[in-house]
This record gives structure tokens, C-alpha cells and sequence, in this order.
């Protein structure tokens, strides 16, 4: 098992190494001059020229790489040129915000996909299995920022439950920062919940039709014994592997979701500081959101390991 | 998954279609896709009103026998708009799984076919494109080359090609021990010969069925990047547009939130049907389960 976590480890450094050439690389070729940017339109080429160098600008392409690499590893990320305070300040103060609001969604999108996907693999093609199906069908194919819109109408607008948009911040107490966070919550979880459930039935399906679920029920072992001890967990694999892509994409859903709610996260951040060129933002926070998706999937391999004793001493 | 046996035959093709009729998520999502493409082509020709004029006297006008859908808060017709905004979703969602196609399958077939560690350094590759979020990195692209529907098709293109690399290899593999590509092999046939004249036409199915799967994905982030301002352009309708302008009028318009949802909610069912139509009729195992 050593052997297998290692190899995904170093896949995992891979993937960070290659994001961090990337992204650089695409920062890199954006037209402007963050110095001038900084100093306005009205700045002298000699306060420019200033800045540029206590920026570190005109140093060789790889030196200023190994140098924001550096930083990025004893968490200096650097100053925002527009904000003027450590960019990791920035990301401190949103990321309280999107990451509460992935795991919210996963954990929602968890608890309801699974128990939908087992019921309907118990039930296969009668009326309940229909259903669920049906209506999973149906939420692949919703927008996840069109379903935060019929939620921000019907629960904000009409029924008045919780408020549109906005965060209060974690200051103002659990219970107003976690009512901010539903509707967003719900509205990245459904969609992905309909994408869990299939697959989580169709695992199901494949595992109840091996032999030795026949072999376990044939033997007088209960039906729910059979279902959670020996199907369930078979089934996992494919389900957990589907999380692990989950989180990537909910993370990713934030950006969108919280400018549905003008939500303070990492997503209004990086949309800020696209459009006011501020690079140095913009590189931190996707480099710390690969980073994130990178440990998650890490964390995903582990299981595999946890759930699937073959791969404690195969690989 | 499992492979036809050998190539397909005409038997077996209008086996597909006799297959096809009978197959219900086939049918409605075909005649969903079709009705969906009809309107997108219809709208060169003809919409019910002209989508470029501003009729600001007509604004926010609720549906009505005379705009069937209502209009919009400059006063044009919100049907045109569905029908005009079909076109670029579906221009951009099938410019990006070509993409994809174009670039993925032969990474795909050339993994599967050398193995060894061209196969290995493709596939990390592969893993390390599909560990960034895709919409994280289309939202990065389309806003350092500007905001466009071109580079919206770029930045979903890009995403889609180690999908289609995924599949491609997968389903070479599955093909590669069998039988006659061993004969072909004798036969004195190249790799790429293989490739192009035996490979290619047994993994087609396969390729079929993500291209479908690729498409609504790519009408979705689309949208999602319209939504953002990052895809098509104002003042070219595009259905993520329309969403992101009845948000603030939700209260005096609600059908102006509806109707572009509902479209796009259409579509992207349409082509998921369509797509499970088809891999059920091509991979019977996997209808057992459904």
C-alpha cells in the first residue's frame, strides 16, 4: 500500500508542478504592466521604473518562477497590487467562505444521492426506481446557477426564509452565516446529487448481480445485511471516485454560484482580480484551488486503500 | 464495456436502427435534439421578429398570443432570442467536442497502440489536465484572452480533449489482443494502418456516446460562462446571457428567468437521452442495469 500512496503522492506533486508552470506561463503572456497598473495613469516612468524593481519585474522569467514557487511553499504569497495587503490575507478572509460552501454541497449532495441510489437499485424498474431516475434525468441537466435563481425566488423572494444574498461573516454567528450559505449549498448539491445517484445505483446494480450476493442470500443472510455489508461497500469504488471529481467541480461551482449571491469567496476574489489585472491574486488563488483539488483526490486514493483490502498489499 | 465482435455489418447496422425505434430514451431524446437543432437552423432564415431591434415601447411585455414568450427589458422578443441563442450554444458546444475529438482520439489511439512510455507520459498528462477544475480554468482563459464566444470554444475545447483521449485509449486497448487485428498485423499492416482502418470504426460507438455526453456538458458551461459575461457577447442572445439579465427583474418578469432555463434544461436532457439511447443499444450488458 506504501508503494500505491506514494506513486499517487508524487502524481499529485506532478500536478501541482505542472498547474504552477501553466499557470504562470498564461499570467506571464497577459498584456500590461502590473507596475503601472499599481502607480495609475499618472505615475512618472521613473516611479514606475521604481516599482518594477522592488517588484522584482524585470528579473529572468525563471528566476521571478522559482521565486513566487518559493513563496507559495512558506505560504508568502506575495501583496495584491490593488488591495495593498498580503495576498494571503485575502485568501484567508474568502476561503472561509468557499470552502464551507463546497463541503456544505458534497455533504449534502452525499446524503441524499446514496440513500436515492441504493433505494432505486433495490426497486430496479418499478414505479419508486422510475422516479428517482426520471427525476435524476433531470437534474443533470439543470444549470446549477438557473436552480439558485427559482431558489433565490422561491425561498427568498416569496417566502421570505433566508435572505438572497449577501454573508454576514462567520462574526455574526453560526446560525446567520450558515442561513446565507443554504440556498447556495443547495443549489451546487442538487445537480451533482442527480450525477451521484446514478452512478451509485448503477454500481449497486453491478455488484447485486455477482455470485456471491446471490451466495450470501442463498445462505439465509438478511436482505439489509446483504445490501450494507456486502453490496454496499463493494460498490464504493466508482462511488468515491465520483466524489473525488465532485469536490473539483463544486469548488469550481462556487465561482459562479457566489456571484449568483454575491457571496465574499474565493470566486468573487478571483473575478475581482481578473478583471483588475491583479495577477498576483489571480495566480495564488488558483494555484491554493488546484491545490485543494489535488489533496481531496489524495485523500479519495487513501480510501480506495481503506474500502478495497486488495490494494493494502497488491500495489 | 464490451466491443462488437468484429466490424459492423449492413445487418447489423439496420439492426441498430430496428434497435433504435423500440429504444425510448433514443427516441425522445432525438426528437428533442432534432426539434432543438431545426430551431437553431430556422432562426437564419426566419425568427418572429428581428433580435437586433430595440423596441424599447414593448418592453417586459408578459407572454401573449402575439409574443408567444413575452420580451425582453428592451423590448425584444424572447422566442427570437431562444431561437438565435440556440444557435451559438449549439455552435460552441459542438466546435468544443470537436476540439476534443480532433485532439484527443489520435492521443488517445497512439497511447493504445504504443504502449509502453508514450502510453504512461500521455496518460499522467491526461490525469494532470483533469485534476484542474474545467471551469475554473475556461473562466482563467476566456478572461486573459478577452471575453468571447471563440475563446469560450477554445477554453471548453481544451477540457474535452483528455476525455476523449480517456475514451479513445480505453476502447483501442479492448480491441488491440483481438483476433483480426492480429490477422491484419499479419497481413503486414502498419500500426497506424491498423489504427485508421480497424481500431477507428470499432471504438466509433464509444466515441459517439461521450460526444453526446461532451455536448451537453459544453452547452451547460457555455451557458455558465455566458452567464459570468466570459462567452458570447451582447448584443448576440445567448440563453446564459438572458439569465444573468432577468436576475434583477426576477420580481416584475419571472418568465424572463424561466424560459432561457428551461431551454437550456431541454437541450441538455435531450442530448443526455440521445446519448443513453445510444449506449444502450450498442453495449446490451448495460441495459440490463438500467
Amino acid at each position: 500500500m506504501t508503494a500505491y500512496l506514494l506513486k499517487r503522492l508524487l502524481i499529485g506533486i506532478a500536478t501541482l508542478a505542472v498547474a504552477s508552470i501553466v499557470v504562470f506561463s498564461m499570467l506571464e503572456i497577459v498584456p500590461g504592466d502590473p507596475a503601472r497598473l499599481m502607480l495609475g495613469m499618472n505615475a512618472t516612468p521613473d516611479a514606475v521604473q521604481a516599482l518594477r524593481d522592488q517588484m522584482g519585474l524585470d528579473q529572468p522569467v525563471i528566476v521571478r518562477y522559482f521565486e513566487w514557487i518559493g513563496g507559495l511553499l512558506t505560504l508568502d504569497f506575495g501583496k495584491s497590487y490593488t488591495y495593498s495587503v498580503p495576498v494571503l490575507d485575502l485568501v484567508t478572509e474568502r476561503v472561509v467562505v468557499s470552502l464551507p460552501l463546497a463541503l456544505i454541497a458534497l455533504a449534502l449532495s452525499t446524503l441524499i444521492a446514496i440513500p436515492v441510489g441504493i433505494f432505486s437499485a433495490e426497486r430496479r424498474g418499478r414505479a419508486a426506481d422510475t422516479i428517482s431516475m426520471g427525476a435524476a434525468q433531470i437534474g443533470v441537466a439543470v444549470p446549477n446557477f438557473w436552480f439558485a435563481l427559482l431558489l433565490i425566488y422561491i425561498f427568498a423572494v416569496w417566502l421570505r426564509l433566508v435572505p438572497a444574498g449577501g454573508f454576514p461573516g462567520w462574526s455574526a454567528g453560526i446560525w446567520p452565516a450558515l442561513k446565507a450559505l443554504i440556498l447556495p449549498a443547495i443549489a451546487l448539491a442538487l445537480p451533482q446529487a442527480a450525477i451521484l445517484a446514478r452512478v451509485t445505483r448503477s454500481a449497486m446494480l453491478e455488484v447485486l448481480g455477482e455470485d456471491y450476493i446471490r451466495t450470501a442470500r442463498a445462505k439465509g443472510m438478511p436482505r439489509r445485511t446483504v445490501l450494507w455489508r456486502h453490496a454496499l461497500r463493494n460498490a464504493m469504488i466508482p462511488v468515491l471516485t465520483i466524489l473525488g471529481l465532485q469536490f473539483a467541480f463544486l469548488l469550481a461551482g462556487t465561482i459562479i454560484i457566489e456571484n449568483v449571491f454575491y457571496l465574499p469567496g474565493l470566486g468573487r476574489l478571483i473575478f475581482q482580480a481578473i478583471t483588475q489585472r491583479d495577477l498576483i491574486v489571480v495566480e495564488s488563488v488558483v494555484m491554493l484551488l488546484v491545490a485543494m483539488v489535488v489533496v481531496v483526490n489524495l485523500l479519495v486514493d487513501l480510501s480506495y486503500a481503506i474500502v478495497d483490502p486488495r490494494l493494502r498489499t497488491n500495489r | 464495456m464490451t466491443m462488437p465482435a468484429a466490424e459492423p455489418t449492413n445487418s447489423q447496422e439496420a439492426g441498430f436502427v430496428a434497435q433504435a425505434l423500440r429504444n425510448r430514451s433514443f427516441l425522445i431524446g432525438f426528437v428533442i435534439t432534432v426539434f432543438i437543432a431545426g430551431m437553431a437552423l430556422l432562426s437564419f432564415f426566419w425568427t418572429p421578429y428581428d433580435v437586433t431591434k430595440l423596441i424599447v415601447a414593448d418592453r417586459m411585455l408578459p407572454p401573449s398570443a402575439t409574443h408567444l414568450f413575452g420580451t425582453d427589458q428592451f423590448g425584444r422578443d424572447v422566442l427570437s432570442m431562444i431561437m438565435v441563442g440556440a444557435r451559438s450554444s449549439i455552435a460552441v458546444a459542438l466546435v468544443a467536442v470537436g476540439i476534443g475529438m480532433g485532439l484527443g482520439v489520435p492521443l488517445g489511439c497512439w497511447a493504445a497502440a504504443r504502449g509502453g512510455i508514450v502510453d504512461d507520459l500521455l496518460m499522467r498528462f491526461n490525469d494532470v489536465v483533469f485534476a484542474f477544475p474545467a471551469l475554473l480554468s475556461a473562466i482563467i482563459i476566456t478572461a486573459i484572452l478577452g471575453p468571447s464566444a471563440t475563446n469560450a470554444v477554445i477554453a471548453i475545447g481544451i477540457f474535452n480533449i483528455p476525455v476523449f483521449a480517456r475514451v479513445a485509449r480505453a476502447g483501442a486497448l479492448a480491441i488491440w489482443p483481438r483476433e483480426f487485428i492480429l490477422a491484419a498485423r499479419a497481413a503486414g499492416k502498419n500500426r497506424t494502418q491498423i489504427t485508421v482502418e480497424h481500431i477507428l470504426p470499432n471504438i466509433a460507438n464509444l466515441l459517439l456516446v461521450q460526444g453526446t455526453i461532451q455536448f451537453a456538458l459544453g452547452i451547460l458551461a457555455e451557458a455558465g460562462l455566458s452567464y459570468v459575461g466570459l462567452g458570447v457577447q451582447p448584443p448576440m442572445p445567448s440563453w446564459g446571457r438572458m439569465l444573468f439579465d432577468a436576475q434583477t427583474r426576477m420580481m416584475v418578469a419571472p418568465y424572463l428567468a424561466l424560459i432561457p432555463g428551461f431551454a437550456i434544461v431541454f437541450t441538455v436532457l435531450g442530448l443526455n437521452l440521445l446519448g443513453d439511447g445510444i449506449s444502450d443499444i450498442i453495449d446490451p450488458k448495460l441495459r440490463r442495469q438500467r
